[in-house]
């Protein structure tokens, strides 16, 4: 355990006492890098921060709807999560379906996502932090938008596999690409421009006529893909292949 | 002058005032929900006299189905099939449109209905995440016969992977009454692997960008409309062919081979043009196309870009029965206008292309049923029954049974001149395949032991020995 995660471990340890052990965070060194598929040349530069190694699993969800029940299904409100909220779920405290331990949690909603990482003491990604960290490469493995398009060019699956089924990125980062969707902070800035953007600009983005006009690189449609679908969620909206992973600030020194 | 100025200005305003209240003026009486149906069939035409509220409930889907044979390929679809459901509507029609993005898909799908006046043609108002619905309503001001295609982001990779269909405006007086109406669309796919390369085959968004595509088809997949499943008629019938072309990039030049076109809907719109044997369809544009079929056949349809059809798949048939009109057609005379060849490249090629040779009987026959499939059904047809008075038939054929030697080199060599199969006469042209001795002997020994053949089985060694040195 390098030195870094295990400060990180015992400040959690005081801070938050009733938590389990924390999902693995890797720390993401500071960088700044050009947003695939946007207008704007200019590079966004990204703080360090921590960043799960993984998706967050069912069986992890769990544990944090049983010390906080206001999440389970039948308790939680419409309007912070629609119907199919973990609707593969059997019961408000099991699925009883023990392939879904190792699986990704899905059927979550934006604010669940959130309360889950403010609850293990983080917070969801940012668009550019989570884009950043895509970008890191595989070593020795395929291009990173062949291994994406395959993904669009399969059907789903049911059950999900596990996380961590495939190869880490040069990062250490597993399942950015080919597994799920992934919530991020602010989802619903799509398409941003390095210039903030009043989100009624937005849809000229999406629909028919404009949907290459903003790219950078109109070849980069793995990317272009990743907007327009944040670009259709609501924040209480819950997706079948849509989940979450946590990040957490790195404190200054 | 200035009478003149004034009585033109008049009329024009009297004019305008008639078009806009053209469809104003229609009140909306009842609502009911429309009946939709996959290609090839459509819809029955609009009985009603006054214009309604239609609801339309449509689902997007995305699901792995066969492209052509032994080859597969993720669809993106409006109603689980490409092309999309066909609508069928009245002008005047007040439009309650429902999406359902199916729960299992991976992306957000939208609508651009080209029928639609108003922002996006409803893109704006259908964009809707997986396990989502969005509904939005219009107004059909025009009638015609209109594409409709998914919109979103990437929008050309959605349109690639299958998402459009047809929406049907009738006009209030309806359409001439026919007696069979099919619905056909032509659009083309680009994959990784060429023509024919077997498996689930992803999109190329390379090929996509540079418009090579590798399968130009009719209604979502090859043979679609081929063989058992060819559209049919009867003669004395007058057919009716409301045809799309979702693109995402090749313009059509629709044709039916031994057929005119008594009326063509231009561009699927008001103005009709009358005897035409070839009518042009843009990407994301139609055609009405009506005619009167006098004689008994197999009417073949393609996109007159003729490699599409013989060797990427834009080829479909309506069969019809009846008694044949000797008078209007012989029967034995052929129509030698262009020679449709297989779909092997016919060149000379200076380096061998690398094999892996069949290992056993059944290897043998599953790869040559693989090249029969692209490289022959087109002239010998799906079951070996040939086309009467232009190319003979493989299905009991004396002239493959009787003679090996001589059914090779017609592979290897090519054919040429007069030759009497099962009794009748041919005389036709079959250019040498551009097969490898192991290809050439696998489609040689699927043929013979499929339709009723002699079930011999023919070795690279004896293609290699019938080749003209």
């Amino acid at each position: 355990m390098k030195h870094y995660q295990r400060w990180i471990l015992a400040g959690m340890m005081i801070v938050l006492p009733c938590l389990a052990r924390a999902t693995d965070r890797v720390l993401i060194p500071a960088g700044e890098f050009k947003m695939p598929a946007v207008l704007s040349k200019k590079s966004i530069p990204v703080k360090a921060f921590y960043l799960d190694r993984d998706p967050v699993t069912n069986k992890e969800f769990l544990e944090f709807i049983k010390l906080n029940p206001e999440w389970a299904k039948s308790k939680t409100k419409r309007i912070f999560a629609d119907k199919n909220y973990l609707n593969h779920w059997s019961h408000d405290f099991s699925y009883e379906d023990s392939r879904y331990d190792k699986m990704p949690v899905v059927q979550v909603s934006w604010y669940a996502a959130r309360s889950y990482c403010f609850w293990k003491g983080g917070r969801l990604p940012t668009i550019a932090e989570w884009e950043y960290v895509a970008l890191f490469p595989f070593p020795g493995g395929p291009p990173l938008q062949s291994l994406i398009l395959e993904w669009y060019g399969k059907s789903s699956e049911w059950p999900l596999p596990a996380v961590m089924s495939g190869p880490a990125n040069s990062a250490g980062i597993y399942d950015l690409h080919g597994l799920i969707w992934e919530w991020v902070e602010d989802f619903n800035s799509s398409l941003v421009t390095g210039e903030s953007r009043a989100d009624s600009a937005l849809d000229k983005n999406l629909f028919c006529g404009a949907g290459s006009a903003g790219a950078a690189d109109p070849s980069d449609y793995a990317a272009f893909m990743r907007y327009a679908f944040r670009s259709s969620l609501k924040a209480a909206y819950t997706v079948q292949n849509l989940g979450f992973r946590c990040a957490q600030d790195k404190e200054p020194l | 002058m200035s009478s003149l100025k004034t009585f033109t200005i008049g009329t024009l305003a009297v004019l305008s005032l008639a078009a806009q209240g053209a469809w104003a003026s229609e009140n909306i009486k009842g609502e009911e929900v429309a009946v939709l149906t996959d290609a090839p069939a459509v819809p029955p035409p609009i009985q009603r006299k006054h214009a309604t509220k239609v609801i339309v409930n449509l689902e997007t889907k995305e699901i792995k189905m066969r492209l052509a044979d032994g080859v597969d390929y993720t669809f993106w679809t409006f109603g689980g099939k490409v092309p999309g459901k066909f609508i069928r509507i009245r002008e005047g029609d007040h439009v309650e449109f429902h999406l359902h993005n199916h729960p299992s898909s991976k992306l957000p799908h939208n609508i651009d209905l080209h029928a639609v006046t108003g922002q996006g043609g409803g893109a704006e108002g259908s964009f809707t995440a997986p396990g989502h619905s969005s509904t939005f309503s219009f107004k059909a001001l025009n009638p015609g016969l209109y594409v409709y295609h998914c919109a979103t982001a990437p929008v050309g990779m959605h349109i690639a992977n299958g998402m459009y269909g047809l929406i049907l405006v009738e006009p209030k007086e309806g359409l001439p009454k026919v007696d069979r109406e099919f619905y056909v669309m032509q659009s083309e796919f680009y994959t990784k692997g060429k023509y024919g390369s077997p498996g689930l085959q992803p999109f190329s968004m390379a090929k996509a960008v540079e418009e090579k595509a590798d399968y130009v088809v009719f209604n979502g997949s090859v043979g679609a409309l081929a063989g058992d499943n060819a559209m049919k008629a009867k003669t004395g019938e007058t057919v009716r062919l409301f045809v799309g072309n979702g693109g995402p990039n090749l313009v059509s030049s629709f044709h039916v081979i031994g057929e005119i076109f008594d009326k063509v809907y231009v561009e699927g719109g008001k103005l009709i043009n009358e005897n035409v044997q070839t009518t042009l369809i843009p990407a994301g544009g139609s055609a009405i196309v009506d005619f009167k079929i006098q004689t008994t056949g197999t009417y073949i349809l393609v996109d007159h870009s003729i490699f599409r059809a013989f060797n990427k798949g834009a080829l479909g048939m309506l069969k019809v029965e009846g008694d044949a009109d000797k008078d209007v057609y012989s029967g034995k005379t052929k129509d030698g206008i262009y020679l449709p060849e297989g779909g092997v490249i016919q060149e000379i090629s200076t380096k061998e292309p690398k094999l892996i040779p069949a290992k056993t009987l059944e290897d043998r026959i599953a790869a040559g049923k693989r090249i029969y499939e692209s490289s022959c059904f087109a002239c010998h047809q799906t079951n070996g029954q040939g086309l009467p008075g232009a190319f003979p038939p493989l299905a009991k054929s004396d002239y493959l049974n009787n003679n090996k030697e001589k059914a090779i080199s017609a592979v290897v060599n090519g054919l040429e001149g007069e030759i009497k199969v099962n009794g009748k006469d041919y005389n036709s042209v079959m250019p040498a395949q551009l097969l490898s001795d192991e290809e050439a002997a696998n489609v040689l020994t699927y043929v013979y032991s499929v339709w009723g053949n002699s079930k011999k089985s023919v070795s690279p060694q004896e293609v290699k020995a019938a080749r003209k040195k």
